[in-house]
């Protein structure tokens, strides 16, 4: 194989006037980055932001699963302890997983995948990334206040109290980030609704445009209601109106109906990003054609609009009236067809494919296997009698868990590595991916599977002490955690370390077909020069390999190296 | 309990010990009925989707010289079935969980009735004959509704054995009811987040064997004056009424001061004022915990008015009075 000369890099001795310049290397400075209006450059911000957010949230669960470990006190008493796991779940929300894959990994690939050169709102995209910042500069006063300790969900009257600078802090910045996704929702939808490529018809695009168009549609309509509760809940807070606090001739369960009204839909921003991110990866990774495309697009939408109608569930047993909750029920289950549609259609794809097991389709498939085991038990809390016994529990923590981190976090780890040649430009050791994803993989069913026993068990949540009976179950969930834990520093040093040591990526080591692989890795600061032709981005045949560029090239183009056309792209160590 | 005739319910039974602690209750068993119908439904559609991806995997994994065929892109008949079929599924399982869940929320008519108050961190259960006791006594067989309300912040009542669940919701009532079914002692736990000691709002059912055995307990339980010492009847509503929470006795304060020595020591409070601790000062931090807040600690003592009787007041500065 030839060797590729990275021509990007400023240590190579290629004449500065045959450098090539992409996204990264045409500026430098600080002002360059944090002034910049590049969509890509804003993503690589979000992405590191969304990363410290992660292992700081991610260091809070450790430290929660150690405390668990033992009934008794092991680091911390029960106030910290209850700090810890509102932190814990508010950064991971409101910082991991709603920025996750659409701020972050959006940002970066959504443009280049419309063949178009930026967002259609550059500078908003940047006021995003900064609300973003401004956002979390309030949970770190919270944190360093202290005394946070609702839990993330701020249910009232618990939250309404005298002293509670921390919970006004937290809650400005929930309202803060809550413009961030607005402003990046807005920017999706308008670039997706104006800036297509010739030929790229509404349902020619990718499915994961499709599903960033649906989680922009939540967004934007779903954000507002949650600023606004927040605003009530602060004003409350403030000035004792009686809005929330039955002291006060308030009504508690009202906030919780505010407070779902936007958090359940937020659960779909947080997992159709990830869904169309494994849109993209298996079909990629299988090389086939997606099957089902329009089943596939249809189900992002219906997804979006079904999630609106369906707050209620979280709250079979506030003392809502009981046809209110009758209805509920029926109305969460109609959420769960499109979500069993887009499963049987991803296992289609990979029929009769060719499965090359890289790292992004690891996560791909573990994805899968997370998701069945995650969006089956929804069932159980949906279903009414089941639901009573099992609301508060452990076995709800599982659930959610199995979901928002298991799937949308698997879904972010896979889009990571799936475009990191990308947006890098270089190659990662596959062997070293395929190990964390390994140990992602184990060490998170570790945590979450035993927690489903806990749950039906007789194990609440948010419990800083529990029952001996549970202490096993609970030994084995931390030990799940640390090699979870370990797995994802694994993970992150070895893409780190491609940026220093890797090998320069081809324009399409995969073989997509999607516009993105069209343009060099890294893409260079405007993209593409001409809007490009797009065609069916799933006609895999399209791109064959080049064993001389070590990547994919389109079929035209291969000329007198047909024979070749057996990939081998995996085989780099 | 009909669904027992056609789904082979082979672990939904008393002794189902791996996922469920014990059935308590009479609907218990229509509750566990429904989970394992579903869990039967959701561990076939896991072990085909598992099963197939990992055949996909084997069998189409990348070979050199091997590309992948070209299949249909869709097929309007399989795609409209895995539509469907989970559909009608979806519509059995909204039905059985539907009409338990009515059985489990709609109180007989006839029923003993119970009070409950909740609050940081400890239960009341109110008796129709006044007597407070913070463990919930019950008779078997017999239906039992309690009329639940909230001292502070949202609670949440549960007993896992009888499967049963309903918060408690400060500025209104809520309702539950259950029939116990087996005689024994089962853990009764706070399940909404309710503060530091959310954790410890742990107490137990008592479920009599019959309701002769349970208006015994009752009225013994309710003489209490008469059947014990003042000191020892003071220790009895110390320990079961909540104090034990954040009163010591060992001579560490945790939320409130130790009752240690506390008697007859002066207390300085927060407003600069003092007073020595006699059984008027005790008297009035039962009744009116916010007006005096000794220095060091928090006002976050929920009053007892209405809870203890003179009596019991009495009782229990006797048994503070013995800390010495």
């Amino acid at each position: 194989m030839a060797t590729v000369v990275d021509s990007s890099d400023p240590k190579s001795n290629y004449p500065i006037q045959y450098r090539e310049l992409n996204y990264l290397n045409c500026s430098k400075g600080w002002k360059s980055w944090f002034f910049t209006l590049d969509h890509k450059r804003i993503g690589i911000m979000y992405l590191m932001g969304v990363t410290v957010s992660f292992f700081l949230g991610g260091l809070f669960a450790m430290l929660l699963r150690t405390e668990l470990l033992s009934p008794a006190k092991i680091l911390m008493g029960p106030d910290t302890y209850n700090q810890m796991f509102t932190l814990h779940g508010a950064i991971m929300t409101f910082l991991v997983i709603i920025p996750g894959v659409p701020a972050a990994i959006g940002n970066i690939i959504l443009p280049v995948m419309l063949g178009a050169k930026d967002v259609a709102f550059p500078r908003m995209n940047l006021g995003s990334f900064y609300l973003w910042m401004f956002g979390a500069t309030f949970f770190l006063a919270a944190l360093v206040i202290g005394g946070l300790d609702t839990g993330w969900t701020f249910y009232t009257p618990y939250s309404v109290r005298e002293n509670n600078a921390s919970i006004i802090a937290a809650l400005l910045g929930v309202f803060v980030l809550g413009f961030s996704s607005i402003f990046t929702g807005l920017n999706f939808i308008v670039t997706i609704h104006t800036m297509r490529p010739p030929g790229m018809t509404w349902f020619k695009m990718p499915l994961f445009l499709w599903a960033l168009y649906a989680t922009a549609l939540i967004q934007i309509l779903a954000t507002p209601v949650l600023g606004i509760t927040g605003l009530l809940l602060i004003v409350e807070n403030v000035f004792r109106i009686g809005i929330f606090d039955p002291s006060l001739g308030g009504d508690p369960v009202l906030f919780q109906h505010f407070f779902w009204f936007y958090s359940h839909p937020a659960v779909y921003v947080m997992i159709l990003p990830a869904m169309g991110v494994i849109s993209e990866v298996i079909a990629v990774h299988s090389r086939k054609h997606i099957f089902g495309y329009r089943f596939i697009a249809y189900s992002s939408i219906a997804i979006a609009i079904f999630g609106f109608l369906v707050w209620g569930h979280h709250m079979f047993v506030s003392g809502q009236s009981k046809v209110v909750a009758v209805i509920f029920s029926a109305i969460t289950f109609s959420v769960s067809i499109p979500s069993a549609i887009k499963v049987f259609n991803w296992l289609t794809t990979m029929y009769k494919g060719s499965i090359r097991f890289t790292t992004a389709m690891c996560y791909g498939l573990s994805f899968l296997f997370i998701f069945a085991i995650g969006g089956l038990t929804g069932l159980f809390l949906a279903t009414l009698a089941t639901d009573v016994h099992l609301h508060d529990t452990y076995f709800v923590v599982a659930h959610f868990h199995y979901v928002m981190m298991g799937s949308s976090l698997m879904g972010l780890f896979a889009a990571v590595h799936h475009w990191w040649p990308k947006i890098s430009g270089k190659m990662f050791s596959e062997f070293w991916g395929r190990i964390a994803c390994l140990g992602v993989f184990l060490g998170f069913n570790l945590t979450f599977f035993p927690q489903f026993m806990l749950g039906t068990r007789g194990m609440p949540r948010r419990y800083y002490t529990y029952l001996p009976e549970f202490q096993e179950l609970h030994v084995l969930s931390s030990m799940g955690a640390y090699l979870l834990g370990i797995s994802s520093a694994l993970m992150v040093a070895t893409l780190v370390y491609s940026i220093y040591r890797g090998k320069k990526a081809p324009a399409n080591p995969w073989g997509g077909a999607s516009l993105e692989w069209q343009c060099s890795s890294p893409p260079p600061h405007n993209n593409f020069d001409h809007p490009p032709l797009a065609g069916d981005p799933y006609v895999m045949e399209s791109v064959v390999y080049n064993e001389e560029i070590g990547g994919f090239v389109p079929a035209e183009c291969q000329g007198d190296n047909n024979g070749s056309g057996t990939a081998a792209g995996e085989k780099e160590v | 309990m009909q669904m027992k005739l056609f789904i082979p319910n082979l672990l939904a039974n008393d002794e189902a010990g791996f996922w469920f602690p014990p059935q308590g209750s009479t609907v218990a068993e229509s509750v566990d009925s429904v989970y394992f119908f579903i869990l039967y439904v959701c561990t076939f559609f896991f072990v085909l989707i598992v099963g197939l991806m990992v055949l996909f995997m084997i069998k189409y994994r990348h070979r050199p010289g091997v590309e992948a065929q070209k299949t249909a892109t869709h097929n309007l008949t399989l795609e409209l079935s895995w539509s469907v079929i989970p559909t009608l599924l979806t519509i059995v399982m909204f039905w059985v969980g539907f009409t338990s869940y009515l059985d489990m929320r709609t109180p007989p008519s006839s029923a003993y009735e119970i009070d409950v108050v909740a609050k940081k961190w400890v239960w009341a259960f109110k008796y129709p004959n006044g007597w407070i006791e913070s463990e919930l006594h019950v008779p078997k067989g017999e239906n039992v509704t309690l009329t639940m309300a909230s001292d502070d912040v949202l609670h949440s009542l549960w007993v896992p054995a009888f499967r049963t669940k309903m918060d408690v919701v400060p500025g209104r009532y809520t309702q539950l009811w259950f029939n116990a079914t087996k005689a024994g002692e089962y853990h009764l736990m706070c399940a909404e987040y309710c503060g530091q000691k959310h954790s410890q709002m742990i107490t137990k059912v008592v479920v009599h064997e019959t309701r002769g055995d349970f208006d015994k307990w009752l009225k013994i339980a309710s003489d209490i004056h008469k059947n014990k010492t003042p000191v020892e009847a003071g220790e009895y509503f110390y320990k079961t009424r909540g104090c034990i929470q954040c009163h010591t006795l060992d001579g560490i304060p945790k939320n409130g001061p130790s009752f240690k020595g506390l008697f007859g020591k002066e207390r300085k409070f927060t407003d600069g004022s003092s007073v020595v601790a006699d059984a008027n000062y005790i008297r009035t931090s039962i009744l009116e915990p916010q007006a005096k807040i000794v220095n060091g600690f928090r006002p976050i003592m929920p009053t007892f008015k209405g809870q203890l009787t003179d009596e019991d007041i009495t009782a229990i500065i006797a048994f503070i009075k013995s800390q010495k």
